[in-house]
């Protein structure tokens, strides 16, 4: 990360008739991350994309994309950026190949879409036609349009919906790859794992505002929630001596097995060695640490739906 | 402009490949020609000015054509591209919605100028058609006719609001117009008060111009017709610019 921003929103506001769909959002999107705005459906994350690629006119704030205004000067921004859009369709009987020939051929620079078609598992689909294609197929060849102009930034909005984990993975290392090569990637997601995952700062958007922002890992610790490790012992073993463990907040014991609390994923590492240590046998160790998922509980106290 | 000329390419591309399209333009009229020729046959009449039936039947067929591909397709392509997002996709690329129109005036020129070509050759070769005004002349009011109606339809495309009312609309209008025009029922056959209504309907122009031009016509003849296509082109440019939505 340069420190550079790429995309900055200042104050955005839109509404649609009564429904104010996003309010007083700002962020900035630095150069070479992957920035992503998680939340549920409704919350204001494809309104804000689509205000930054330039589909929507904000009704009031400031909107900048490498250093152009994306309603005015949105000549000069195309060319540069890619975007991904959550609903897009193609004519049914555009034949893959053709599609991407044709956008390709939109642009002055383009990638080589064969490699790209390769990377997203579309080779042996290049010559169906776009309605012959399944949801999955149809979401990773407008990925691979969105990169088709080797794009400074790339919008994904919801980049994996409709894509089985195997596919999503593989979007995973590609999305990646496009930020190793030195592109800013902006996405949003309601698939708080993959925003966990992939991005190096969140936004996390409810009811049309920001309520938190910060990298995932800090998202996490800000919210102090408990790293729990379960195992069951084998033989005779009392657990109450682990409490001395600077790191360890408590312990709840069934039988033999045992739940102990604490802070931090230090936890784990700390009491793994103390038991070892001591020679405590145990089996069955399963660790559950605090996710985004949590993180959007307590800011909003709503459960996410997938 | 790459993108413009590979857009046009994909888009003929498309045009042949959708069935409806490519029956209505290229397969239809001449089935009509075939039917209708090998019926009464291209003998010289007193009933057509001297003409024989094909003489007159193929400058009508190509204005059914011209009505086809320029009001129907049109209509139902561009509502259609609206309402499944195919314009939505192209709107964040380079691609401006001139460029986006433009394709499809070309793509549907070659649609249309595919059928009358097809239709040409026929009456030629198989009926020996009189074709009396000189072929710059019948080239320049084809030509004419075919933006008219292209104007046309994306007027209509500006207006309705999902493909199947575009796919109604277009019925609406295409059935009466082709019957009542003169452009399949010659209008020698029509009763007078279906030719005075039909002076209503733009196809009536556009098969008068092509008739009269056709056989040799001087232009001075048509400056009616002449008058109301260009007006269509220009008002249908001004309302397209108004009215041309991406979603």
């Amino acid at each position: 990360m340069s420190g550079k921003p790429v995309v900055e929103v200042e104050r955005l506001r839109k509404t649609y008739g009564d429904v104010v769909a996003v309010e007083e959002v700002s962020f900035e999107v630095q150069e070479g991350e992957i920035f992503g705005m998680v939340g549920p459906n409704g919350a204001g994350k494809t309104t804000t994309i689509e205000c930054v690629e330039g589909m929507r006119r904000p009704d009031s704030g400031r909107v900048s994309v490498l250093g152009l205004d994306p309603d005015r000067n949105g000549n000069a921004l195309r060319p540069r950026i890619g975007a991904q859009l959550q609903t897009a369709a193609l004519p049914e009987r555009m034949r893959v190949w053709e599609a991407l020939d044709l956008f390709a051929s939109f642009y002055r620079r383009s990638a080589d879409w064969n490699v790209l078609l390769e990377r997203l598992g579309l080779a042996e689909k290049r010559s169906a036609f776009f309605s012959k294609l399944s949801g999955g197929q149809k979401q990773r060849l407008f990925i691979c349009l969105a990169l088709v102009n080797d794009p400074e930034v790339v919008f994904l909005d919801e980049l994996t919906t409709g894509l089985d984990p195997q596919a999503r993975r593989a979007i995973w290392d590609l999305v990646r790859e496009v930020r190793g090569n030195g592109k800013t990637v902006f996405l949003t997601t309601h698939f708080m794992e993959e925003a966990e995952r992939l991005c190096d700062r969140v936004a996390v958007m409810e009811r049309g505002r920001i309520v938190a922002l910060d990298t995932p890992a800090n998202l996490i610790d800000s919210i102090g929630a408990e790293t729990r490790i379960a195992f069951t012992a084998e033989g005779t073993f009392e657990p109450g001596w682990l409490e001395s463990l600077p790191t360890v907040t408590g312990i709840d014991s069934t039988d033999d097995r045992h739940v102990v609390r604490g802070t931090s994923d230090r936890v784990i590492v700390d009491v793994v060695n103390a038991l070892s240590v001591k020679g405590v046998r145990f089996r069955d160790l399963r660790t559950e640490q605090p996710t985004l998922e949590d993180v959007f509980l307590k800011l909003t106290g709503r459960q996410m739906r997938d | 402009m790459r993108g413009l000329w590979k857009l046009t390419w994909v888009e003929l591309k498309l045009f042949l490949r959708e069935p409806m399209g490519a029956f209505f333009t290229l397969i239809f009229p001449m089935m009509m020609l075939l039917c209708f020729g090998s019926i009464y046959g291209n003998k010289p009449s007193p009933h057509f000015g001297g003409f024989g039936m094909v003489d007159i039947a193929v400058p009508g067929y190509s204005a059914m054509v011209i009505c086809m591909s320029g009001m129907f397709l049109l209509t139902i392509r561009i509502a259609s591209y609206r309402e499944q997002g195919v314009l939505r996709r192209l709107r964040p690329t380079p691609l401006r919605p001139h460029a986006v129109l433009a394709a499809q005036v070309l793509a549907l020129f070659g649609m249309a100028a595919l059928g009358m070509t097809a239709l040409l050759v026929t009456g030629k070769l198989l009926y020996h058609m009189r074709v009396v005004g000189d072929p710059l002349s019948v080239a320049a009011a084809l030509t004419l006719s075919t933006l008219s109606f292209l104007a046309l339809g994306f007027v209509l495309a500006g207006i309705v609001p999902t493909t199947r009312t575009a796919l109604a609309t277009v019925m609406a209008l295409f059935y009466p117009m082709i019957f009542l025009s003169g452009a399949t029922i010659p209008r020698e056959d029509l009763p007078e008060t279906i030719r005075r209504v039909s002076q209503f309907f733009p196809l009536t122009h556009v098969v008068n111009l092509l008739r009269g031009i056709w056989i040799g016509d001087p232009w001075g003849h048509h400056l009616l017709e002449v008058g109301v296509l260009v007006g269509m082109i220009v008002v249908g440019v001004a309302i397209t610019a108004k009215t041309f939505r991406w979603e």
